[in-house]
Order: structure tokens, then sequence, then C-alpha cells
């Protein structure tokens, strides 16, 4: 696809700008797109270099000025008093969000699977209106959910527990997860089930045998989402835990950074960075699966 | 209806083997129902319970403690709407989400049109500009507090130095000039997601139309206004309806640059709710509805254009 709308696009930047010199008009067109996408790239990128700098300046030149854009301290202090001292709470937060996070996606992917499969692959009465509710729950603002759910959850007393927050962070990533799923599973070739269905497998059966080594890719697809959006969280971990002890998490974590007098900044960009490297990663590793993800049924709408 | 959806049921038991597709259609009784049980459950207990038991507490007097459950009407919506602070709030949220989803839709239109070409190097710019939106938005925040603090903010810095802001200002100490790190906040963040909604939008449109059109002699401003835009509306709609219903309910941005100086109608809800006296829950559930009615209407709208486009074409 790529690869197909260049020449159009080059031939288009030829006869906008005129006839005249088609050949030096055609390079234009292309360098002003590589210089678009140099300006675009810098500013997404700026910010996190602003951090990862602030990060490991010290303390004074964190706040001198003219600020330095290329620092010339190098230390890790930021880094260890993130982990030290008063701010003991940032390594258990940390690892709340991983349990959170890994809880939530391994559920949301089984779960969300088997109903997608059913919704794809099965007819049965209700199935659009099971549908609708599903996707129709995602138009609601998070913020009209919490207050139900924290007199809830207090009174089953599971406020502050990891399940306060797996079983709230669902509700952010199974839609997204059926709706993926089950286009993905309706793109898939039914042949191969029935023959399976052929050789005497159940419909279960066929599911776990043929339909689960196929979906695989579409699964691992919704898996990286789901991590990413559980992780990022907010409002539950703000509204539903309270203290690092119980199931705080990180994004939480990164709000508490503060002293009575001066503000830790290196300490914040030195979290910051801690917070955002998996999903670095996860974005450069995946970045494929997780265009694939974001954009399926937007297109087919 | 159930008479005639019968008719191949009995048919399908009576023949001696029904076929494989019959099979697969006929649902195998309770197993979809099974399958979808599950998330159906979790769904209807985290968020369609909530959203009607959202209702059932806004219309009580105070139901954090035992003697509070007893019915008062509308009382906590009046209080609400009659306090200029939450009416602000409405203003406020307005506002930051024309501003921020125009700019996210321009500019990622623009992203777009940039990246739907091959040239070197297309993978690693992707991947660069998705990472702000796999950013949590609270930690953006954060990373931005950064750069507009009197500090170590370079953003500051320079507004300084074009005598934008006066010395010794921020952006963050004037209820526009928060408004504005919020938009450039959220707009750096969520442009990368618009512009991949209209890239995939984009690329489904077959290139044999604009070689036509070039053909024809229309130029390239031509091509877009003819071609791109009206195939375009579609994804281009169902993104602005994602967008305007996340910017409505707009909240980590403002918790964290904001610092309560100037509240939306998401921050505003939680305040009443969290940080508030006991008696504040209920209004800030309130609150909370009204949100949640002016996401419904805004989705409504959207969806009404939407059916208005498709029966066009």
């Amino acid at each position: 696809m790529a690869t197909s709308a260049q020449p159009v696009a080059s031939s288009q930047g030829g006869t906008a700008i005129g006839a005249a010199q088609p050949r030096r008009q055609i390079k234009w067109g292309q360098v002003g797109r590589i210089a678009g996408v140099v300006v675009v790239t810098f500013i997404a990128l700026a910010p996190f270099y602003w951090t990862i700098i602030t990060s490991i300046k010290d303390s004074l030149e964190i706040v001198a000025s003219p600020p330095t854009l290329f620092p010339h301290s190098f230390t890790t202090q930021s880094y260890t008093a993130d982990f030290s001292g008063g701010s003991s709470f940032f390594a258990r937060d940390l690892l709340n969000s991983f349990v959170v996070a890994i809880v939530t996606t391994v559920l949301c992917v089984a779960l969300g699977s088997l109903c997608a499969y059913a919704i794809a692959r099965m007819r049965f009465f209700g199935k659009s209106a099971t549908l609708a509710v599903i996707l129709g729950v995602t138009m609601f603002p998070i913020i009209v959910l919490v207050g139900p759910l924290f007199v809830l959850f207090t009174s089953l007393h599971i406020y502050n527990t990891y399940a306060a927050l797996i079983i709230p962070d669902l509700v952010l990533t199974l839609p997204l997860t059926v709706w993926f799923l089950t286009s993905f599973f309706r793109d898939l070739p039914p042949d191969l089930e029935e023959a399976a269905l052929v050789d005497g497998d159940t419909r279960l059966g066929a599911f776990r045998h043929v339909i689960v080594p196929l979906a695989a890719p579409g699964v691992f697809t919704t898996a990286i989402l789901a991590f990413i959006y559980t992780w990022n969280d907010f409002l539950f971990g703000l509204t539903m835990t309270s203290d690092p002890q119980g199931a705080q998490t990180v994004t939480v974590a990164i709000t508490l950074f503060g002293g009575q007098f001066t503000i830790p900044w290196g300490q914040i960009a030195a979290a910051a960075v801690i917070v955002t490297i998996p999903l670095v990663v996860m974005v450069l590793i995946f970045q494929r699966r997780i265009v694939s993800g974001l954009t399926a049924g937007a297109v087919k709408g | 209806m159930t008479s005639a959806a019968l008719v191949p049921e009995i048919k399908e038991k009576a023949a001696a083997t029904p076929s494989l597709r019959q099979r697969l259609d006929a649902g195998n009784g309770l197993l979809p129902y099974g399958l979808v049980a599950p998330v159906l459950i979790v769904i209807l207990l985290v968020a369609v319970y909530p959203i009607i038991d959202a209702l059932r507490l806004s219309l009580l007097d105070n139901p954090l403690v035992t003697s509070g459950n007893t019915f008062v009407g509308l009382r906590n919506y009046s209080q609400v709407l009659g306090d200029a602070q939450f009416r602000s709030s409405i203003g406020w949220t307005l506002i930051f989400s024309v501003l921020s989803v125009a700019f996210e839709t321009f500019f990622g239109l623009l992203i777009a049109l940039l990246i739907n070409a091959s040239f070197p190097g297309r993978g690693l710019v992707r991947a660069a500009i998705l990472i702000p939106w796999a950013f949590p938005t609270i930690v953006s925040g954060r990373i931005w507090q950064l750069m507009y603090n009197d500090q170590t903010g370079i953003v500051t810095y320079i507004l300084q130095g074009v005598h934008i802001l006066k010395p010794g200002a921020t952006l963050l100490q004037s209820n526009w000039g928060i408004l504005t790190a919020t938009v450039i906040t959220d707009v750096w963040k969520t442009t990368p997601f618009m512009a991949l909604l209209i890239l995939a939008g984009l690329q489904v449109i077959p290139a044999d139309l604009y070689e036509a059109a070039s053909v024809d002699g229309s130029s390239r401003w031509q091509q877009f206004w003819t071609i791109t835009m009206p195939l375009l509306k579609n994804s281009l709609l169902i993104a602005l309806l994602f967008r305007t219903l996340d910017a409505l309910r707009v909240f980590d941005l403002f918790y964290i640059l904001a610092g309560n100086q100037v509240q939306t109608m998401g921050t505003y809800s939680y305040d009443k709710m969290f940080t508030g006296t006991v008696s504040d829950f209920a209004p800030g559930i309130a609150a909370s509805v009204i949100l949640a009615v002016f996401a419904t209407v805004i989705a409504g709208i959207f969806v009404y254009l939407m059916g208005g486009i498709t029966q066009q074409e």
C-alpha cells in the first residue's frame, strides 16, 4: 500500500505546482515532505528528550538559567532518590501497576476472545444487542462510574485491593478487545473449522485446535493494547486505592512527588522515564501491531 | 419471526446428517451464551450497574452515611447547577474540547497526508509519533510540567525570551494560560491517534481515482477536495466522535496542570466526590451524570450525522 501511494503523490506534486519544470517540482514536493516529517518527529520526541536530560542533570544544572539543551553533568542521583527515603512508595506502586496490568491483560484476552468468537462465528438470539451494550458503555465518561463503584467496593470490602482495580480496568479494555477480535475472527477462513468438525471435534475443540493457533497474532495485538490501557489508567487508581500497601499504582505515584518548599523536578523526571520505558520499548517493537489494533474497525465503520 | 425461524431448525433435526454449514450456524444451543456471559457480566456489573446506580445516588441526600439514604429529588442537580464553579467548569470543558479536537483533527490530517507515502524511515517515524500516544496522560502532564514551570521550564524560558510571557511569569498562572498549556499537551499526545485513524481511511482510497483525476488535469488541491475529503468523511467522523467524547471527560491533564485553578466537569465531579465533605458526594455524582448526559447528546448527534452520510451513499 505504501509503495503504491508514492508515484501518485509525486505526480500530484508535479501537476500542482506547474508543468513547466516537472522534474524539479517533484523534488521540491519530496523535500517538503521530508522536512515536514522531521518537524513532526522532533515535536513528538522533544518532550521525552527533555525529560531524559532533566533526569540525569545534577540538582544545580536542573534549575540553571538559561536551561541547558545538552547536559553538562551526568548523575543517577534522581533515580536512586526515587527508590529511597521518602519515596519508598514508588517501587511498591510500580510493582502494583505490573500486577494489575498483567492480570487484567490475561483476563481480558481470555474472556474477550471467547466472547468475540461466539459473536463472530455463532448465531444466537440477542447477538447485536450484546455487542451494542459492550461497545455502548465506552461512550460514558469513566468519572460517572467511580462514585457508585467506590460505594460498591467499600461495601464489598475490596476497596484498595488489586480486585478493585482489575475489575474496573476490564471495562477499559474489554470493549476494544471484543471489537478487534470479532473482526479478526470473521476474517479467518471457516473451512479449517469445518474440517475439524468433520474429524469429529466438538465446537470448543475446533476453537482450541484451529482458531486459537490462527488467532495468536490478533490475540497478541489486543494483549499489547490492553496492557497499555491498564498501565495508563489514572482515575481508577486514584479513586479505588488509598496507599502503596494496598493497590496504589504508579500513575498515582507520579503525582505524589513534591516537597514542602521545593519540587524535586529531577526525581519527577526520573520517575516519568521509568514509567514510560516499558511503553517506549513496546511501541518500538510492536508499532505495526499497535497501529493495526487501533485502526481496526475505524475504516470498516 | 419465531415460526419462520423454527422451520429450518426442524428440518435440520429431521435430516439424518445436517450439513456442516448448518452445524456451524445452529449455534450449539447454550454454548454461545456461555461464551459471551463472562464479558457481559463484567460489563453489566462494572459499567451498566454503576451508570444506573449513579442516577439513583444522585437523587439521595447523603448516601455515604447510613441515615442519608433519603430521596431528595433533583436537589443535588439544582445545587450543582447553581454553583458558579460548576457552570464555569462546563465552559472550560467545552472550550478545551472544541480547541483540542479542532487542532488534533487539523494536524492529524496534515500528518496523515504527510506519511501516506513511502520514504526512508517511514516505520521509524510512525513509531516516533506513537510514543506520545502510548504515554499515560498523567505522565504526559508531568512531562510538560517540566517544561512549563518557572525553574526547569524550557517552554517558559522561550516564551519569556520572545516576550509572550512577562519575566517571572509562567503559562500555569492564568486561567487562559492553563487552558493553552492543557490544549498543547493534549494535542501533542493525541494527534498521533487521530493521524493513524485518518491514515487508515486514506489507505483504502483506491489509487486509480487519483490517477484518473491527474489524467483529467485536475490539480492536487482539487483532488483533495473532490476525492480525498468525501471518501474520508466517514473515518473522519468516527475519529471525531472518539476524540470529542474523550476530550469532554478530560481529567488527568487538569488534575496535574491546573492545580484546581481551572476546573473541568471531570475534575469538578472528582473534587466534589472525593476531596470535599461527605455531603458533597451526592452533588459530585450529579455533576458526573450531567457530564454523561453531555456525552450522550454529542454521541447522538454524531451517530445522526453518520447515518445521514451512509444513506446518501
